[in-house]
């Protein structure tokens, strides 16, 4: 017996939608629930204290400071860079050798575990070059693995400025760097900081680069070459150690806010963009 | 009474001098009012020809018309006026182009301050994303012009030339994109009238728009002609016929015939022309 | 001119920076860990079933089998609730759903792996203890419940983390397909579910195909969440509810405290991870790039 082709149909759709409807719920489900348990606990004292008893009461004021500072450097050494290569790739060259290279470069980086950036951050940064554990080790560390993110983005966003803008300027009388600074940078800007966000994004959440590398010193870190621990990297050791379960709570509801608020501004950014461009 | 020798000896030389004539396209301009010198200029694309042994001049304050049917060159032409066709990476070329007396092509020259000398409006009007005073400013300020009493005197100036002041004036803030498209090709026009240079190029630059707005350009151009060299690129042979001193005729990237425009409509030295301007073809 | 000359120039470098990073990285793994393998011997370090750091013997068999089994797991959920995702974005939801479900999708992607981690513990596990394990113990589909931790919770885990990755991808392939396809089947009387099983999906195929092996990739990649539902026994597991560790969780439970040889291995643990994603993304890569190819020759 055929069954109707729209009978099909709306079986297939209907399973889809169950499977969707389980994935947003998930989702909905676990920023609830930590909310939920967590925001009660995050208190102006929570934010502003230090951690006591290691971490069993007081608050996470360092671990602000650090994941602020760690993501900071990060973002602020691979966002030139990263943006400086994909200008390179789209305006000052061509398709051919050399650009297969730099591609391969960055798609590979893209794919490397972040245990694995952990462990060469550890050896290279922390113990070749001396830097201990401390928050430019690992600063240095998420340069390299939000660099691709950068680059796949920036690249995009200056692809997207249509090739007539381009041939205006130069008709006007400008050398390929003042197209570059005052037509296309201006024309992508938002989405190039749609892929700058997204990097601080994941810089905030990332855990193990940065356990083997900025380390877990519960103090106040002072310069770049104090060790500090990161928000997420709080949240890991509260909830494995069962220190403080309401602390635990706290800091992912942190967490969670800042990815929220990130999450709120490259969605912001990225419309702005297609704004522009379209 | 003629004696028959004379008689033969002067029609053979009339018979060649107008063979000479015929085969010259390209009548120079008079003495010493040449802007530009096209000699034996061949473009290539890969290799391709596409524009081949062009010899022509553009003289001071004219309306040069080129016209033709699609692919003869003609686009490609004005891009090598002003060298945009270096930005392609298979373009080549042989032959000369000299602006004033010296080679744009040669190895000194600084290509941006060449585009400046030389502007061009396309035939899509291309406003930038900025407001109208943003697009009138940026050449200037391109070339070194940041006084902000100069650059307002320049939008005014080049509005005015456009014909668009009085409709833009009081809106100059206003992103460029808010205008129509006769507006927005006339701000292009007076985007290139910015840089003071001294040739236009424009390329079809009425396709497209309504016959008002052709209008409004075809005056522009008429007025603008006092001051500057115009190269006009135009697919339409009657604005050819009506909006230019001069035509010059492309047919596959050769040029096959430049004169007086009267004298090209009424009574081109070519079959080939008089077969496009009628319409037997094109 | 000159100016212009050195701009590109510091341009270049610049860019060249992707490449010597993972160059640098490549270098240093490879420097620190490939003595030990060398010493030990890869068939020993692959194929043994003993690690025992403290007597020098190091084998990873259980750790590349507990990788490969929770990674398998978590494909099967990825790319059911990912393809799901992505058809439905692109083919059978009005704009303004859509601007709801992308985003959400996005936001899934950036949730930190220590929470998904945490929320295995506290949510997944006790229920695969407690209920789902006894109910298939009882049905005779499984021997014995285990402890929650198991190549079950990590599975489902890592799932529903690598299932962003596999929806954006697949998005991205489908609406690469030309509108001609689609509208051209529709035209043919074909229902838009029927356009999209026989004609788009085949279209999409080896950009899903790259999706999946992206999705792969950071499945196997993944390293908090999977330490903390797991369970990081070191036997071989026999089922899905057994515990398990992956070449990810060992290289991160044991670095704090490792030393000497000890520490070489975990390098060396590394350096099999490396190749292992080296490979899958090659492949990913390749596959993509020849359905760019294809689309630009079209």
């Amino acid at each position: 017996m055929r069954i109707p082709p729209r009978i099909t149909q709306g079986l297939a759709v209907s399973a889809m939608w169950v499977l969707a409807s389980l994935t947003l719920g998930v989702l909905a489900f676990i920023i609830a629930y930590i909310l939920w348990h967590g925001l009660p606990h995050v208190t102006w004292t929570f934010l502003t204290e230090s951690p006591k008893a290691m971490g069993r009461e007081g608050g996470v004021l360092p671990m602000i400071l650090g994941t602020a500072w760690v993501t900071g450097l990060a973002v602020l050494i691979a966002a030139p860079i990263g943006v400086a290569t994909a200008i390179y790739l789209t305006e000052y060259t061509r398709e051919g050798r050399l650009t297969a290279v730099i591609r391969f470069g960055a798609d590979c980086l893209a794919g490397i575990p972040s245990i694995i950036f952990g462990l060469f951050g550890f050896v290279f940064f922390v113990i070749t070059l001396g830097m201990g554990l401390s928050i430019i080790s690992g600063a240095l560390t998420l340069t390299l693995m939000v660099l691709p993110t950068i680059i796949r983005t920036s690249e995009e966003a200056i692809r997207a400025v249509p090739q007539s803008f381009r041939d205006v300027s130069f008709g006007l009388g400008s050398t390929r760097w003042q197209m570059v600074t005052q037509v296309v940078l201006r024309s992508a800007l938002p989405g190039i900081g749609t892929g700058i966000v997204l990097s601080i994004g994941r810089s905030i959440s990332e855990t193990a680069a940065v356990m083997l590398t900025a380390g877990s010193a519960l103090g106040f870190p002072h310069t770049a070459f104090d060790s500090s621990r990161t928000l997420a990297l709080h949240f890991y050791v509260l909830s494995r150690e069962g220190l403080s379960m309401s602390n635990a709570y706290a800091t992912a509801s942190v967490l969670i806010i800042a990815i929220l608020l990130v999450n709120l501004a490259a969605y912001w950014l990225m419309r702005r963009f297609v704004a522009k461009v379209a | 009474m003629t004696e028959p020798k004379n008689n033969d000896v002067a029609k053979e030389d009339a018979r060649l001098m107008a063979e000479m004539l015929a085969q010259q396209p390209a009548p120079a301009c008079p003495a010493g009012t040449a802007k530009i010198k096209v000699e034996d200029f061949s473009a290539f694309f890969d290799g391709a020809a596409v524009l081949r042994n062009i010899s022509l001049e553009v003289c001071e304050r004219e309306r040069l018309a080129i016209i033709g049917p699609a692919s003869s060159g003609k686009t490609t032409f004005l891009r090598s006026l002003n060298r945009l066709n270096d930005l392609a990476p298979n373009f080549s070329k042989t032959g000369r182009i000299l602006l004033a007396g010296r080679d744009i092509y040669g190895p000194e020259v600084d290509v941006a301050a060449l585009r400046r000398r030389i502007g061009m409006v396309y035939a899509v009007p291309v406003p930038l994303p900025w407001t109208i005073y943003e697009n009138l400013t940026y050449g200037p300020r391109l070339a070194g012009v940041h006084s902000r009493s100069r650059l307002d005197a320049l939008v005014e100036s080049c509005l005015r030339s456009a014909f668009l002041w009085d409709e833009v004036k009081d809106r100059l803030n206003e992103p460029a994109a808010n205008l129509s498209g006769g507006q927005q090709q006339r701000m292009c026009l007076a985007r290139v009238l910015a840089l003071e240079p001294e040739v236009l190029l424009l390329d079809e630059p009425c396709s497209g728009l309504d016959p008002i707005s052709t209008a409004k350009i075809e005056d522009a151009l008429a007025q603008l002609r006092s001051k500057y060299s115009i190269v006009l690129v135009t697919n339409n042979t009657k604005q050819a016929a009506r909006a230019s001193d001069r035509t010059a005729f492309f047919l596959m990237g050769e040029l096959v015939e430049c004169g007086p425009t009267a004298q090209v409509f009424t009574n081109p030295k070519h079959q080939r022309t008089s077969d496009y301007i009628t319409g037997h073809f094109g | 001119m000159r100016r212009e000359k050195i701009i590109s120039l510091l341009l270049m470098f610049a860019a060249l920076s992707a490449i010597s990073g993972l160059a640098l990285i490549t270098a240093f793994i490879f420097k620190e860990g490939l003595p030990i393998m060398m010493q030990v011997g890869l068939g020993q370090f692959i194929l043994s079933s003993n690690w025992y750091p403290t007597e020098g013997e190091f084998g990873i068999f259980p750790m590349i089998v507990g990788s490969l089994a929770v990674t398998a797991g978590a494909m099967v959920i990825g790319v059911v609730f990912g393809l799901a995702c992505a058809v439905l974005l692109t083919q059978f939801s009005p704009p303004r759903l859509v601007s709801i479900v992308k985003p959400s999708i996005e936001l899934l992607a950036g949730i930190p792996s220590v929470v998904y981690g945490f929320m295995g513990v506290v949510i997944l596990v006790p229920f695969i203890r407690d209920t789902l394990g006894p109910a298939m113990v009882s049905l005779h589909l499984a021997s014995d419940p285990g402890p929650g931790l198991s190549v079950l919770a990590a599975s489902i885990v890592l799932g529903i983390m690598v299932l962003p990755t596999i929806t954006s991808i697949s998005v991205d392939a489908l609406q690469a397909a030309p509108r001609s396809y689609r509208e051209g089947s529709l035209a043919l009387g074909a229902t838009e579910w029927q356009t999209t099983h026989r004609v788009l999906l085949r279209a999409a195929r080896s950009g899903i195909v790259a999706a999946i092996i992206l999705g792969m990739g950071r499945a196997v990649g993944e390293t908090m969440a999977v330490i903390m539902v797991a369970g990081n026994t070191l036997d071989v597991p026999h089922s899905i509810f057994d515990p398990v560790r992956t070449l990810t969780s060992n290289i991160a439970l044991e670095m704090g405290y490792a030393a000497g040889d000890h520490r070489k291995a975990l390098f060396a643990t590394g350096i099999v991870l490396f190749v292992i994603i080296m490979v899958l993304n090659t492949i990913a890569l390749a596959v993509s790039r020849r359905r760019a190819g294809k689309a630009v020759a079209r």
